[in-house]
């Protein structure tokens, strides 16, 4: 399955500034897996030691977050569209 | 309804010939309240449009003085205003624009003592400050103060703009539903790394404005459920789905938080210099 996941600003000194990239996997799991090859540092950022997606990260797929899908074992189809949510905070100063 | 004075009528005529707002919605405006955390990025352009649409009372938080730096963006302040206390020279600006609007200064940061007497007083909550810490104690704040909070967020070239009001809306979430806790040290640049559009602020906040004069005239479909973001590099506006957290630690059934919590300096990540 090949999928589109978009980058957040925060992560795309890891992408060397791109804004999407396209990867083949069959499940959330294996996208996080594959974009690590492709742009090592990626999965730190998305999951933390024990592998789990971190809380303060949210990954979409299409409109629906993968925590109310079946999380890393979300199936992937073709032409699905990933985003990457991460939390900031700016605002004020 | 209030009696307007013909400055009044003429002033929010293009509100008034709106079947939506009318002379109920433009006097239901004038007798809101407002609270806003932060007079800065995001808070400039939503002072700007609620002063101006009349609201009746905005209440402003920020313990900053006005800088060089921030001009770039947080436009509520101007050249001859630096060195002013932010609350200050933002009470100037809306007064100059709207004389019918009552401006209350906080000059002080919301901590866990003071946010809950604080926000009570208010129909609506306007979250645009640069900690997650803040942001927090703000979300747990409206949660167990029953009020609305209109949260707004940017970095470099992205924003992010939603509603939480899990008190009215039974399926609503709180922003513990859509990040339970504060990102550890480390993990998110800090505010000398990132940089932000100027305007950006004006897309996020004016965005944030609109929702508020929405909350308070009760029109429309809330933000409440989804999450707004925009991404300016790509010119794109995407709303996604936001769910209440069956587990959440603040808001579901299950959870733990029954009082305020101040998360230390330590993991407090300035991911913006908003």
């Amino acid at each position: 399955m090949s999928v589109t996941v978009r980058i957040p600003t925060p992560l795309r000194k890891l992408t060397g500034g791109t804004d999407e990239v396209s990867v083949e996997a069959a499940n959330v799991g294996e996208m996080i897996e594959n974009l690590e090859s492709a742009h090592a540092g990626l999965k730190e950022r998305l999951c933390d030691e024990a592998g789990d997606i971190r809380r303060f990260v949210n990954i979409y797929v299409n409109d629906e977050d993968v925590r109310f899908l079946q999380g890393k074992d979300t199936p992937l189809a073709d032409n699905d569209q990933v985003s990457i949510v991460p939390a900031i905070a700016g605002g004020n100063a | 309804m209030i009696d307007f004075t013909e400055e009044q009528i003429e002033r929010y005529s293009r509100h008034i010939i709106l079947p939506e707002v009318g002379g109920e919605g433009q006097s239901r405006l004038l007798e809101s309240k407002v609270f806003m955390i932060g007079a800065g990025g995001l808070g400039s352009p939503v002072a700007y449009y609620l002063a101006a649409a009349g609201v009746g009372t905005i209440g402003i938080a920020d313990a900053d003085v006005v800088d060089m730096s921030n001009l770039q963006r947080q436009i509520i302040h101007n050249n001859e205003r630096i060195g002013m206390e932010k609350v200050e020279s933002a009470k100037k600006t809306i007064q100059a624009l709207n004389p019918d609007v009552n401006v209350i200064t906080y000059t002080e940061r919301v901590t866990e003592e003071n946010v809950r007497e604080i926000i009570r007083d208010y129909d609506v909550i306007v979250d645009g400050c640069d900690n997650f810490p803040t942001r927090f104690l703000v979300n747990d704040a409206c949660f167990f103060e029953q009020r609305t909070l209109v949260s707004g967020a940017m970095f470099r070239f992205e924003g992010q703009v939603t509603t939480f009001k899990p008190h009215t809306d039974r399926e609503g979430p709180c922003y513990r539903c859509l990040y339970p806790e504060p990102p550890p040290a480390g993990l998110v640049p800090s505010c000398s790394e990132a940089g932000i559009l100027g305007a950006l602020a004006g897309s996020v906040g004016t965005i944030q404005a609109v929702e508020v004069i929405k909350e308070l005239l009760g029109i429309g479909d809330s933000l409440s459920g989804y999450l707004m973001t925009f991404d300016a590099l790509r010119m794109e506006w995407r709303k996604l789905k936001l769910r209440k957290d069956p587990a959440c630690p603040l808001c579901s059934k299950e959870a733990t938080i029954k009082d305020l919590i101040t998360y230390d300096e330590a993991c407090e990540l300035r991911t913006a210099q908003g």
